[in-house]
């Protein structure tokens, strides 16, 4: 069995070969390439999650023949191993169920581009999901970065061309930040993979030393990361990229490129810079005052939208916002919080985004509230499952957004000091976001007579109706039976440790 | 403090740069200065690492002469940072020209606020 410990590398390997080979095919070879590689990838994490659950501890695969402080290393937990397969899940449930708009959106000539970047985000998050250096998770960041700009605007007009700018001005701005403070840490330790730059921050700490220079460094990295994630106030450039971008785009982008680098920050929380020393600095506050203001403010402006896509993309604002609050907390609960909200976001997202497609596709491609009265009846499949996101996003149980305010009230009652705020704006935050996707979903559900546009069944767009069909499951599942998954997430962190 | 500043001039001026990179990319409206002030910001960083990485009197790690002793020579590591560093910093410095060249072919400036402007009247 010892074989598995082979696949986290061969996993990211595979993933570049793939965009490799696909930059030499047509547009259809190179969508089933993709679909392929995203299913190996998926059997590939979950061999690797049942292989580390009955391991029972991480391991390190070393990257060549050097040993510790100067190879390059990859290592695998149960978290990472759980990230991977639900980061290779909801990308392939995303390609299948914006298929449709991806063919008639981009230039004939263009499609294998799209599949081309696909692949070399999916090996960048990976790769952040997995590595153990911070340098190399550094270039894997620009490489993200790159490919998701690709992403944005491979749907050519003056909106997505200027949305992906303005993307790239903020992720650039937040990878100098991550590059310079990834910097000041390796002056100060002298290392770059993560276990070792935990020793020697919990000597450098220990002797008092350098207490300035650990500070800045740790600010620039947790600022740069919070740009590139889109935590409110740096969030200017979210609407944009995800409403105007091709359907898949803005699912893949709000559901797993962000998640890519809140998890980078979880890993450095816990393995570079160490939790006890992360949390007796006072980012953590900063991280919980801005994400509560994100929480407030992404919902107040999600309310104001008319534009169904942009609602979608303010609602990620607020959500990534109560991420940000569970690592505000400083607790392993509100941890564990932002780390089911991360899974919960991803699978709601996505199926929101791809729900939303299908009403608008029924109103003549118009994406303003007033033209998608009584869309619900005439797609019927987009409007369940667009109802199903609106409730799992409202946090209605028997739904995983449920489970994760469960999560973040449990957390915040453990921690005196942050327990009023956080409850506070937990509830004004969820009758918030009841208040814009109910609207919606009322609105939907209104009947018009005599209306002049289509009906669509699920027999004119089969594969739309399975993938929206798996994402309801999906998060029916993460809603129902939450605890394994909950379990996973408290002993990987543990592992973390 | 005052003396470890003038001692590590070389790291205050890095840093010095990087702010000005940083605010050029953040505040110019025009893309041709952000780009630049994004090369700026990465050089700055570059300075950086070359600067922590160079000890006075000792050369690069090429065993020349016999010479073994580990007093020699340098780390080559930061070296090898600012080579990946800078493979990163041209492809996205690439990636913005191209970028800056579409929007320019549309609407004839190089103003990102003008553009928004514009964008915002078209009503897409």
């Amino acid at each position: 069995m010892d074989f598995v410990r082979n696949f986290p590398c061969i996993s990211i390997m595979l993933c570049l070969f793939a965009g490799i080979i696909s930059s030499g095919l047509r547009g259809r070879a190179a969508m089933i390439v993709n679909a392929g590689l995203l299913v190996i990838n998926t059997a590939l994490s979950a061999c690797t999650l049942v292989y580390t659950l009955a391991l029972g501890e991480s391991f390190v695969y070393v990257m060549g023949q050097f040993p510790a402080p100067w190879g390059n290393e990859i290592r695998a937990g149960v978290l990472e191993a759980l990230m991977a397969l639900f980061f290779c899940i909801i990308m392939l449930l995303s390609l299948l169920g914006g298929r449709h708009k991806l063919l008639e959106g981009v230039e004939k000539g263009k499609l294998y581009l799209y599949y081309v970047l696909m692949d070399l985000l999916l090996s960048s998050l990976l790769a952040l999901v997995y590595t153990n250096d911070m340098f190399t998770a550094y270039v894997f960041v620009e490489i993200n970065t790159i490919s998701a700009c690709g992403l944005i605007m491979i749907r050519q007009n003056g909106r997505t061309i200027e949305a992906a700018v303005r993307y790239m001005i903020m992720s650039l701005l937040g990878s100098g930040m991550l590059l310079l403070g990834l910097c000041m840490l390796y002056d100060l330790t002298g290392h770059l993979l993560m276990s070792n730059i935990q020793e020697s921050v919990a000597l450098i700490v220990a002797e008092g030393k350098y207490t300035i220079p650990l500070i800045i460094s740790i600010v620039l990295m947790s600022v740069g990361l919070c740009i590139k994630s889109a935590l409110f106030p740096f969030h200017a450039w979210l609407p944009d990229a995800y409403g105007y971008s091709t359907v898949s785009s803005a699912a893949v982008l709000s559901s797993l490129v962000s998640k890519g680098y809140i998890f980078l920050l979880i890993k450095i929380i816990y393995r570079v810079i160490g939790f006890e020393i992360y949390r007796d600095s006072r980012i953590i506050d900063i991280l919980f005052v801005f994400g509560l203001m994100g929480m407030i403010f992404g919902s107040l402006s999600a309310i104001r939208e008319n534009d169904i896509r942009r609602m979608i993309a303010f609602s990620s604002v607020a959500q990534i916002g109560y991420i940000y609050m569970g690592f505000g907390m400083g607790t392993e609960a509100g941890m564990t919080a932002s780390v089911f909200h991360i899974l919960s976001h991803a699978a709601t997202k996505s199926l929101l985004f791809i729900a939303a497609v299908g009403l608008t596709d029924v109103s003549g491609r118009n994406r303003q509230f007033i033209e998608l009265t009584g869309s619900g009846y005439r797609n019927r499949w987009a409007g369940a499952a667009f109802t199903v996101g609106s409730l799992a996003m409202v946090g209605v149980p028997m739904f995983s957004g449920f489970i994760s305010k469960l999560l973040f009230s449990q957390a915040a009652v453990q921690n005196h000091a942050k327990m009023l705020p956080a409850l506070i704006v937990l509830g004004v935050s969820t009758i918030l976001n009841a208040i814009y996707f109910m609207k919606t979903v009322i609105r939907i559900y209104t009947p018009v007579e005599n209306t002049s546009y289509p009906s669509l069944t699920c027999k004119d767009m089969p594969l739309y109706a399975v993938v929206l069909a798996a994402f309801i499951i999906l998060n029916m599942t993460l809603g129902v039976s939450s605890q394994p998954v909950v379990d996973m997430i408290r002993q990987g962190l543990a592992m973390f440790a | 403090m005052g003396t470890n500043l003038f001692i590590n001039y070389g790291e205050a001026v890095a840093m010095i740069l990087f702010g000005i990179g940083f605010g050029n990319l953040l505040l110019q409206p025009n893309l041709i200065k952000k780009i630049i002030g994004l090369n700026i910001m990465d050089t700055a960083i570059y300075l950086f690492l070359a600067e922590k990485g160079y000890i006075r009197g000792r050369v690069a790690p090429i065993v020349a002469g016999g010479v073994q002793s580990m007093e020699a020579y340098i780390n080559p590591i930061p070296s090898g940072l600012v080579l990946t560093g800078i493979v990163v910093s041209v492809s996205v410095s690439a990636l913005m020209l191209a970028l800056t060249i579409r929007l320019y072919r549309r609407y004839h400036t190089l103003d990102l606020d003008e553009i928004s402007k514009r964008l915002r009247k078209e009503g897409l």
